[in-house]
């Protein structure tokens, strides 16, 4: 699959899967019902799709699977609003309307040869999940593989199977810390701009992709540029109210931005200006 | 290009202007144009000239609006109503598509507005630009395309600003510039008249008109000359710097004070353009429609994002629609987003006045 134009007016998709990854987070794995929709159907990792459940109305999600996995798109859903509420109650074979890819995604040909740096927090994985995925499947085009999460409480992270797993892949380092940890809890206790000091990272070579609570994300940003990092090396995925997916409802506006068709992944650069304020 | 070329000014008396209702009639338009209704001027349609508010005038203050009688047989002379082009082509309740199940299937049809062919008259200067901005805005938008295309826009020079107008500091009038098919100035006698597009050509060749004497053209300079001299002004063009520097600034703690966060300015600012979808469903669940109403960041919902509210005082969304207004939109589209109509000084309730916030927040002179 390869970015397409999107579509405005949603196709009718069918739940192949549907995977409980947490009590309150789901994964739908997607397929057009239109065999020649899904297979015009492309998109680049960091993109996000407008899921419309019938008669309740539409969200904006992003896309964590493979942009080459051509059977299937996969969401992964927390269940937070009236819509992803009722999501969570569809099940396999159900159908919903989607319409997209929209916005600009990770800057995957910029990041080819350096180091790809992933920082996390909260329940912010989803937008970064389908770059992990990416470089996995693309391991000769990059060095290594850092994969730096946060979470407030140990019981927060999910696919901790998938942390573990990854772990143990050559060139590849995982740092996973809890604010809080619990009985168990196999990784650190802390912030996660601690685990930066751990990660001995490059920052002449390196590409940082972030997701997670804005303040997070500008704490581990200004950790990072006294580290000597350049501001245009830090990426960040924003989250703003989106309804139409292309820059015209207004609600997504953050100063000049438009997030869902400028971003919603930003170089520090573009948007640091906007940051400090709660515009 | 509309309204670029230098064209022959003509002069049409004030009792055959009735022949442009006619000669627009027979070219298969629908007219929109000013009337009194409901104690204000808004646009509606028209069928013949003796609809316009003959002799109405207008009296205009921050949070006040009066209309009043006069004996000039004058149609024009009273500066902007509360409603802008906006409703017309931005429509305030638009259907996007509909959705309708079927024992679990789900089909999806586009929705299109029906087709019309408009011409607008009466358009004053500072609506034409606000119109260039929503083209803008909405280039791609297959709705607002299509209710745009193939509208005649007649403007009417200002002749009555009103004290809340400042169309001259923001340069968007009181004189049209661009946009317009045809522009008049209105005399006591009649209207000169200057085509700015082919079509514009095409109508005034239709109508009896002699060419413009040199005093009916003096005289329109001249009324010219006066409607830009205004109460009100912008500390300047492009406050976007000024504007973003200031963003801790006290004043929008005490505006927000006394702002409502009603979305009065938002609704009757010629160039807002912030929409929601919605669902509405029919009620036997086999049909849902998603329509797009217009929207206002004054609104809670306007930035809520799971379970969180972005600007969640009067203090940011105030902050935000003045910074975007005055500021974002130079990114954004090349040029700030007021074109000093004044609507959203005289509809605010509490009569709150963007140009003396703004000259608060950066200055007098930015």
């Amino acid at each position: 699959m390869s970015a397409v134009q999107p579509f405005q007016v949603p196709h009718e998709a069918e739940i192949i899967e549907r995977i409980q990854e947490s009590p309150s987070i789901y994964t739908l794995r997607l397929r057009f019902t239109e065999p020649a929709v899904h297979a015009g159907y492309g998109f680049a990792p960091g993109q996000f799709n407008m899921l419309y459940l019938y008669g309740v109305g539409e969200v904006p999600i992003s896309i964590v699977s493979d942009p080459e996995d051509d059977h299937l798109f996969d969401h992964t859903i927390r269940s937070v609003g009236r819509v992803t509420r009722a999501l969570a109650n569809l099940q396999q074979g159900a159908r919903l309307g989607v319409r997209g890819p929209f916005g600009r995604g990770w800057p995957m040909a910029q990041a080819e040869g350096r180091d790809v740096v992933i920082v996390t927090g909260g329940l912010g994985c989803a937008p970064v999940m389908s770059v992990i995925n990416y470089v996995l499947r693309r391991r000769e085009r990059f060095r290594r593989l850092v994969i730096i999460q946060g979470v407030k409480h140990a019981d927060d992270l999910i696919w901790r199977e998938r942390y573990q797993a990854w772990a143990k892949l050559p060139d590849t380092q995982v740092f996973v810390a809890a604010d809080k940890a619990g009985p168990g809890w196999p990784f650190r206790e802390g912030l996660v701009t601690e685990l930066l000091g751990d990660a001995q990272l490059d920052p002449r070579n390196s590409t940082v992709m972030m997701c997670g609570p804005q303040g997070m994300m500008q704490a581990v940003a200004r950790d990072l540029l006294s580290r000597g990092f350049d501001e245009r090396d830090l990426w960040l995925s924003m989250e703003r109210n989106m309804q139409c997916g292309h820059g015209v409802c207004g609600h997504c506006q953050m100063g000049e931005k438009f997030v869902c068709k400028d971003g919603p992944v930003f170089s520090y650069d573009e948007i640091k200006h906007l940051l400090a304020a709660r515009l | 290009m509309k309204g670029t070329l230098v064209d022959e000014q003509k002069f049409l008396v004030r009792e055959r202007l009735d022949a442009l209702f006619r000669v627009l009639v027979e070219a298969g338009y629908t007219i929109v144009g000013p009337r009194r209704q409901d104690g204000a001027i808004v646009f509606a349609q028209l069928t013949c000239a003796d609809e316009l508010p003959a002799g109405v005038r207008d009296a205009q203050q921050p949070g006040e609006y009066r209309l009043s009688d006069s004996a000039s047989p004058r149609r024009f002379s009273f500066a902007n109503g509360p409603q802008a082009l906006k409703p017309l082509f931005f429509a305030a309740h638009e259907p996007l598509w509909e959705a309708a199940q079927d024992q679990g299937r789900l089909t999806f049809s586009a929705v299109k507005p029906a087709r019309q062919r408009l011409a607008i008259l009466g358009v004053r200067a500072c609506d034409l630009a606000a119109l260039a901005l929503h083209d803008a805005h909405f280039a791609h938008d297959a709705h607002y395309t299509s209710r745009r295309a193939g509208a005649l826009l007649i403007t009417v020079n200002c002749s009555h600003p009103a004290a809340t107008c400042f169309c001259a500091s923001t340069g968007d009038g009181p004189v049209a510039s661009a946009g317009y098919d045809l522009m008049l100035d209105e005399l006591d006698d009649g209207y000169v008249m200057q085509a700015g597009s082919e079509a514009g050509r095409a109508l005034l060749a239709l109508l009896p008109t002699t060419a413009a004497s040199a005093e009916h053209s003096n005289a329109a300079g001249q009324q010219r000359a006066a409607a830009a001299r205004q109460q009100r002004r912008l500390p300047g063009r492009n406050l976007q710097a000024g504007l973003f520097a200031q963003l801790e600034h006290p004043r929008w703690t005490e505006t927000a004070v006394r702002c409502l966060s009603c979305g009065n300015c938002t609704s009757v600012c010629p160039t807002c353009f912030c929409n929601t979808q919605l669902d509405e469903a029919a009620l036997d669940g086999t049909q849902a429609g998603r329509v797009r109403v217009w929207d206002s960041c004054f609104t809670e919902g306007h930035s809520y994002i799971h379970g969180v509210v972005i600007r969640d005082d009067t203090r940011k969304r105030y902050r935000q629609w003045l910074t975007h207004k005055l500021g974002s939109w130079h990114a954004q589209y090349g040029r700030s987003g007021c074109v000093g109509c004044g609507r959203c000084i005289t509809w605010c309730p509490v009569g709150i006045d963007l140009t003396e916030e703004v000259a608060a927040i950066v200055g007098e002179n930015a």
